[in-house]
């Protein structure tokens, strides 16, 4: 009996641990990924990062100016690796027929007789006996053994060159504004709403729910041709950051209004009364009495609208132009899988820092995401 | 734009609200004040204060637009002349509007029955062992990344190299490690859809994960005690107590899930812009809205046609907001 209830607790402790295995596996080679050097990880799988590699490289030796003569000889010395250490080459090639016909120690000889010699570190030595005429010096194609090679550099790249940097910023004056406005906006509305008598509040709330499952869809031409007019007749551009923060404050406030307002209709009444006995208007009431008790309500909804902004595409393509300045994080990664489709260090790293935010978020605040999540989910 | 006029831009977008709000209430309260006898209308006009933004915003982007795109639906790809039917009729001929449907469909069946099956099986697994909760926060974290980065992540995952080359895609180097032919897993039609779906799987199981999660915490302890002294194995304790118990959280996930599968757009726009078979209804209407200076007409189609899939939706969450608010 007790024998079996350990079998069946293994059997599903293996069974969650598998599960585990294949949701973490992905966003994990995607991270180590992005620490890999980008030649390195052109040319072999992530989870071979830690072992080292066959590389095929082309390296071209000098030209006839570093030519120096020695006993009768012309010479050309040099190393390929620039002072990169680590890399050991194991055979190389002459022709790109045949990149692997000599080992290390054997003689290459081209055509016009002059002979080269090739060391582990990257070395050459190429002498002839006729001096060097040509500019260029011959192509030496090599197979090496690389180390593995970790580095920051491709998040300097795509951080400073690629402009993922500068979309980083411009999602943070999205998302910011974009989260607050309807929280601020919605707060009052959830309270009227909530503790507020006034004609059509019943219809008003049906409304709201109503318009939780509207898809944007229903709403991108109308707004967008909006927008259009509001910029032909003041003469400003019709796409701009307040106009994407409107837009988002649009699409977020029903689901905004909706949580807020379950959870401040859920305050006891006695509390309103007391104030209201009191003297105090609803302004008071909202701000002394509503506004310190909803702290980890609107901790909730705040993750998940920033979230959703933070994420969001079809927004930000639809409501900003894209050029540098405006476009954002999740707009420009798109724009570098088509550009750069087969750059993985570029795309890996770009979707690892899209990603920091939300991590942090997800890391930090787990609780409170969560929270929203399974409060939007009783109801809506 | 320079970091600094931004982030001035972004406070003053913000202030004007707080500002909106506090100085409409000051200056009633003062109003108020000024008369001796009790100001008869400040519970309306407060309430108008509240209500007004918001439901201004909701107006403009939310009703407004819902009649607008109905209207423009019936007219041409300018909004100018009627047109009557015709891009309802166009649509239903159009083969590329039919695969959205087809794969919209698809969509509907696979990712919301997977993600919720998924999500109730890890919930039960992760619920009673000790490092449950690590379990779970990995499964979750998913939900907390945006599709397009989520599209990076499993194109990664399916980059296919030839034959003879070094796979740095995981699927095909396990392929090929067990001695097939790797495959272009995103061009191969009518499977690359499930790869497409499996991403958003991947993502949605969290949710249903901690709702479900929380929702077995509810199940009272003394009904699973009692069927375990029956000799029930936890297996039909599974099925004939847990499943039946959660029958309305099962419900809810897989309307969340069927209205965001509904709309997807992020994962094919960024995976496969529709080529290959893979088009989707929220694509199409993006392609049309843009493609060739856009056509409102038929964008207009595609929106309600998405919008078409929701109001059963929509009836029954209204229909049960009421039942609770008669209780």
């Amino acid at each position: 009996m007790i024998k079996k209830i350990n079998f069946s607790s293994l059997l599903s402790q293996l069974l969650l641990l598998f599960f585990v295995i294949i949701w973490i596996t992905p966003t994990f080679g995607l991270f180590i990924s992005s620490l890999r050097d980008k030649d390195l990880l052109a040319i072999s799988g992530w989870w071979t990062s830690l072992t080292t590699t066959h590389v095929n490289e082309i390296y071209r030796m000098s030209g006839k100016e570093e030519q120096i003569e020695e006993n009768g000889y012309f010479i050309i010395k040099g190393n390929f690796f620039n002072n990169v250490e680590g890399k050991k080459i194991q055979s190389f090639g002459i022709s790109s027929k045949r990149i692997n016909q000599f080992k290390i120690g054997e003689t290459g000889i081209f055509k016009d007789k002059s002979e080269v010699n090739i060391f582990e570190n990257g070395d050459y030595i190429w002498k002839s006996l006729n001096k060097f005429e040509k500019k260029k010096g011959k192509r030496i194609f090599t197979t090496s053994l690389s180390p593995p090679k970790f580095t920051f550099d491709n998040y300097k790249e795509v951080l400073f060159k690629e402009g993922i940097g500068q979309a980083f910023i411009n999602t943070l004056a999205v998302a910011i504004p974009s989260t607050l406005i309807p929280l601020i906006i919605c707060s009052f509305f959830a309270y009227a709403l909530s503790w507020m008598q006034f004609f059509g509040r019943d219809t008003l709330l049906a409304i709201v729910i109503a318009s939780l499952v509207v898809p944007l869809q229903m709403s991108l031409i109308p707004i967008l041709t909006i927008y259009n007019d509001i910029g032909a007749l003041f003469g400003v551009a019709a796409k701009s950051y307040p106009g994407v923060w409107m837009a988002h404050t649009g699409f977020g406030l029903a689901s905004t209004t909706f949580l807020l307002r379950n959870f401040i209709k859920s305050l006891p009444n006695e509390m309103m009364e007391a104030a209201r006995v009191d003297g105090a208007t609803h302004y008071d009431i909202f701000l002394r009495i509503i506004l310190p008790l909803s702290i980890p309500a609107f901790a909730s909804i705040f993750i998940l609208q920033f979230l959703w902004v933070w994420n969001d595409l079809l927004v930000g393509l639809v409501f900003l132009d894209q050029v540098p300045s405006e476009i954002i994080l999740t707009a420009k990664l798109k724009e570098l899988l088509g550009s750069r489709g087969e750059n993985w260090e570029i795309l890996t790293t770009g979707a690892f820092v899209s990603m920091t935010v939300p991590l942090l978020i997800f890391f930090l605040l787990q609780r409170y995401f969560i929270r929203g999540l399974v409060a939007g989910s009783v109801k809506g | 734009m320079s970091i600094v006029s931004l982030f001035l831009i972004v406070c003053l977008g913000i202030l004007i609200f707080i500002a909106y709000f506090h100085i409409s209430n000051f200056i009633l309260d003062h109003f108020v004040n000024n008369k001796s006898k009790k100001f008869s209308h400040e519970t309306s006009i407060r309430a108008v204060i509240f209500i007004a933004p918001a439901f201004i915003v909701l107006f403009i982007f939310i009703l407004y637009p819902v009649f607008e795109t109905v209207r423009l639906s019936f007219y041409d790809k300018f909004g100018r002349d009627f047109v009557g039917l015709y891009n309802y009729i166009w649509a239903f001929k159009d083969p590329e509007f039919r695969r959205g449907i087809l794969n919209n469909l698809g969509w509907l069946l696979v990712v919301p029955t997977l993600s919720t099956f998924f999500g109730l099986v890890i919930a039960k697994l992760a619920d009673k062992i000790w490092w449950g909760t690590f379990a779970k926060s990995i499964i979750f974290m998913p939900m907390a990344i945006s599709f397009v980065g989520a599209g990076v992540i499993w194109k990664f995952i399916y980059e296919y190299r030839g034959p003879g080359d070094v796979q740095i895609g995981l699927l095909n180097a396990i392929i090929v490690f067990f001695g097939f032919e790797p495959q272009a897993w995103i061009t191969i039609p009518i499977w690359n859809n499930l790869f497409l779906m499996a991403i958003m799987i991947w993502i949605q199981t969290g949710l249903a994960l901690v709702i479900f999660s929380a929702a077995l915490r509810g199940i009272p302890k003394e009904m699973l005690e009692a069927a375990r002294i029956d000799g029930a194995s936890e297996f039909r304790i599974f099925f004939s107590i847990i499943i039946p118990y959660l029958e309305q959280t099962i419900l809810v996930i897989w309307t969340i899930i069927t209205i965001l599968v509904l709309k997807i757009f992020d994962i094919i726009f960024a995976m496969t812009n529709g080529e290959w078979q893979t088009e989707v209804l929220a694509n199409l209407m993006y392609d049309w809205m843009f493609r060739g200076g856009g056509d409102s007409g038929r964008g207009s189609v595609l929106a309600i046609v998405i919008m078409l899939g929701v109001i059963p939706i929509m009836i029954w969450n209204i229909h049960k907001h009421r039942e609770e608010q008669k209780i």
